[in-house]
């Protein structure tokens, strides 16, 4: 993406593995996240009760579910901007079934599939026709947000099954912990173990590392690369199906701009642009923080639109901050040979 | 007959037949679209601002980066513009230049945040892009300027014409011209190729690459303030939304017209073929019978085509080079 190149020394991995747990910049966003909740339950009225933690978990959960595979999109390197459109695409495809007749359960099930199909088309442009990942998912995000808003024009579908609706609304017993959570909690566990604890997550690290390097330590790039595109689609197709319960609302336009705000949190959190590093507690932390801030601002009568500042600032932070300790680090050190890798 | 031959097999050719396609198909189904007066003046006027920030956007894309916050330069330039004249007296040139240094500003903001600290133009600019929207939401509030709110010589560049080009389609094919001369024909504009194709190689040469990449967001962001100036003198409201989103047609317009996101590659003349392309589309298909809903789907399919059109013949061009290699 940039003429800039970070060179990468051997010497980030040199500390012992609790130092690197605690000073990486995940964990920095967690400790934020920690102490923004805690100023804002004392110092803001009404923060503190349970109903304010029950929205914002259910209105944060598209933004949490499609994260966790953008996050493993993005330590490979790639970038996949058309997830908000796929969402407005599954949260359609439910409407326009379920208004013509088709059980909602069925609906659903085309929906989820829809949602692979898109991601699957992502991958294979990017894979076998070896097209840059941010020009095709520019290009799709037009598209699928095209045919989600051509299928619907300005109609929106609001009739759907209350059972449905209400299990998108409900909490947890008498805690204010929404069902959705459970679904949240159930993906990020996979993830997890897909990202930190297979082969196959190991090899996603390698290719945003060096895709020679994979490609010769016997990583099938391409495959994998394809894989997560179609996770992706699934998993924007999922929210979809959630978001239009939740809001009750099937619409074109549904999750606009979503695509964005969730690349600026899994970036928060400490995942590289250049691919490569990066783990799931700081994204997942990066998108409570948004959010968190968001809702706590609100309540205090701050005018939300601040939050626009926030974000961007703490995005241009987080990066402009890293690279400015790693220039303060060479500056103090006496100049020694490290072995750099150009990326 | 080489340049004849040069001409026709141009990338920018293409983009231009398909052009001419719609426009004649779109005429023949209604020929008010292109023959009656005000059909012919949106028809030059209304891709000018898209065409002013495709521009920009080409040089920073050439240089291996890329501008998102460009619709947010757009909307807190054109509401600077209105608050200018509100709040003071100043002639309509210097409220003009004001709002581009303005703009240049912010786009020296992005630009040394990236040539200096060395971090991706995608993080920073997504970065900014929240940051300007914001201050600029915060400023405006619910509030807007008006058509009223503007001196009428101002209104009057928007809709007014000299012969029978409006003024706004004259200031969009001077700065083409302009930016197009100079990455065409000046050393420093061969330097943003340069050091798009491959950085690396550029530095060894000793190319100025911190330099030129903060010149190009300059540019960018000079640009986007300049458009904000078109927005407002068109559209004479401006509320805190204006430019949302555009950051994606003007980065889809470059693309269409053949600039490789992948830096080095492309030309100001096909991002601003591009950009005439998307705009005409955008107006034709209702014409043609397809409700506008389905707008942003056919944008979707130009850009995916024309980047796979681009993979092809770069593969096929890279295929015959190795062939003459061969012999």
């Amino acid at each position: 993406m940039t003429t800039a190149s970070l060179p990468r020394t051997y010497r980030d991995y040199a500390h012992s593995g609790w130092r690197r747990a605690l000073l990486n910049q995940g964990s920095i966003i967690i400790a934020v996240l920690v102490v923004v909740t805690t100023v804002a339950i004392f110092a803001v009225p009404h923060f503190g009760q349970p109903i304010t933690f029950t929205y914002l978990l259910r209105d944060m959960a598209p933004a949490l579910l499609i994260a966790l595979p953008m996050t493993l999109i993005i330590i490979t390197g790639e970038i996949d901007l058309s997830v908000a459109s796929i969402v407005g695409l599954a949260s359609v495809t439910v409407g326009v079934l379920v208004q013509g007749g088709v059980p909602i359960e069925v609906a659903f099930l085309v929906a989820l599939l829809v949602g692979a199909i898109a991601g699957l088309v992502n991958g294979l442009l990017i894979t076998k026709i070896g097209l840059p990942s941010l020009a095709v998912t520019i290009g799709t995000l037009a598209l699928y947000r095209g045919i989600a808003v051509g299928l619907l024009g300005t109609q929106a579908v609001t009739d759907f099954p209350k059972f449905w609706t209400d299990l998108a609304k409900a909490r947890i017993l008498d805690t204010p912990i929404p069902v959705s959570t459970i679904l949240v909690v159930v993906l990020a566990i996979v993830f997890v173990v897909l990202l930190h604890f297979t082969r196959f997550g190991r090899g996603i690290y390698a290719i945003g590392l060096s895709d020679e390097a994979a490609r010769f330590a016997g990583v099938k790039i391409e495959r994998t690369k394809t894989i997560l595109y179609v996770l992706s689609g699934t998993v924007s197709a999922i929210a979809g199906i959630y978001w239009t319960l939740l809001y009750n609302n099937a619409r074109g336009d549904n999750a606009m701009g979503l695509e964005l705000s969730v690349i600026a949190a899994v970036l928060l959190g400490g995942v590289s642009i250049f691919g490569g590093t990066g783990a799931l507690h700081g994204v997942l932390a990066g998108v409570l923080l948004i959010g968190t801030l968001a809702s706590a601002l609100r309540l205090a009568n701050v005018t939300s639109d601040v939050i626009n500042i926030i974000t961007g600032v703490l995005l241009v932070l987080s990066v402009v901050s890293t690279s400015f300790l790693r220039w303060l680090k060479t500056a103090r050190s006496k100049p020694r040979r490290t072995r750099t890798v150009e990326r | 007959m080489n340049t004849f031959k040069r001409l026709i097999t141009a990338r920018e050719t293409g983009i231009l037949i398909a052009f001419a396609i719609v426009l004649v198909a779109t005429t023949v189904r209604n020929p008010n679209f292109t023959f009656s007066g005000d059909g012919f003046r949106d028809l030059l006027v209304t891709p000018a601002m898209l065409i002013i920030i495709a521009v920009g956007q080409a040089v920073v894309l050439i240089t291996r980066n890329v501008d998102l916050s460009v619709g947010s330069i757009l909307g807190l330039s054109a509401y600077l513009t209105g608050q200018l004249f509100i709040g003071t007296d100043l002639p309509i040139p210097v409220v003009a230049l004001l709002v581009i240094i303005f703009g240049g500003l912010l786009g020296l903001v992005n630009g040394a945040l990236i040539a200096l600290a060395k971090v991706p133009a995608l993080v920073i600019t997504l970065g900014t892009m929240y940051a300007y929207r914001g201050i600029n939401v915060m400023w405006t509030g619910s509030d807007r300027v008006n058509a009223s709110d503007f001196p009428k010589a101002f209104l009057e560049i928007g809709t007014g014409k000299l012969w029978f080009v409006p003024w706004l389609t004259i200031v969009a094919i001077v700065v083409l011209i302009a930016v197009a001369w100079v990455m065409r024909n000046t050393r420093s504009g061969r330097e943003f190729y340069a050091i798009g194709s491959d950085p690396a190689a550029a530095h060894l040469y000793g190319l100025p690459a911190t330099k030129r990449i903060i010149s190009a967001f300059i540019l960018s962001g000079a640009l986007a303030g300049l458009a904000g100036l078109v927005y407002a003198s068109r559209y004479g409201t401006v509320d805190s939304q204006a430019g949302y989103g555009l950051e994606l047609d003007a980065v889809g317009a470059a693309v269409i017209g053949g600039v490789a996101i992948a830096g080095g590659v492309g030309t100001v003349w096909g991002a601003a073929v591009g950009a005439l392309l998307l705009t005409t589309i955008n107006r034709a298909l209702p014409v043609l019978g397809i409700p506008d809903f389905w707008q942003r789907a056919v944008v979707g399919v130009l850009i995916i085509g024309a980047i796979v059109l681009d993979r092809v013949l770069a593969v096929r061009q890279a295929r015959r080079l190795a062939k003459g290699a061969d012999r």
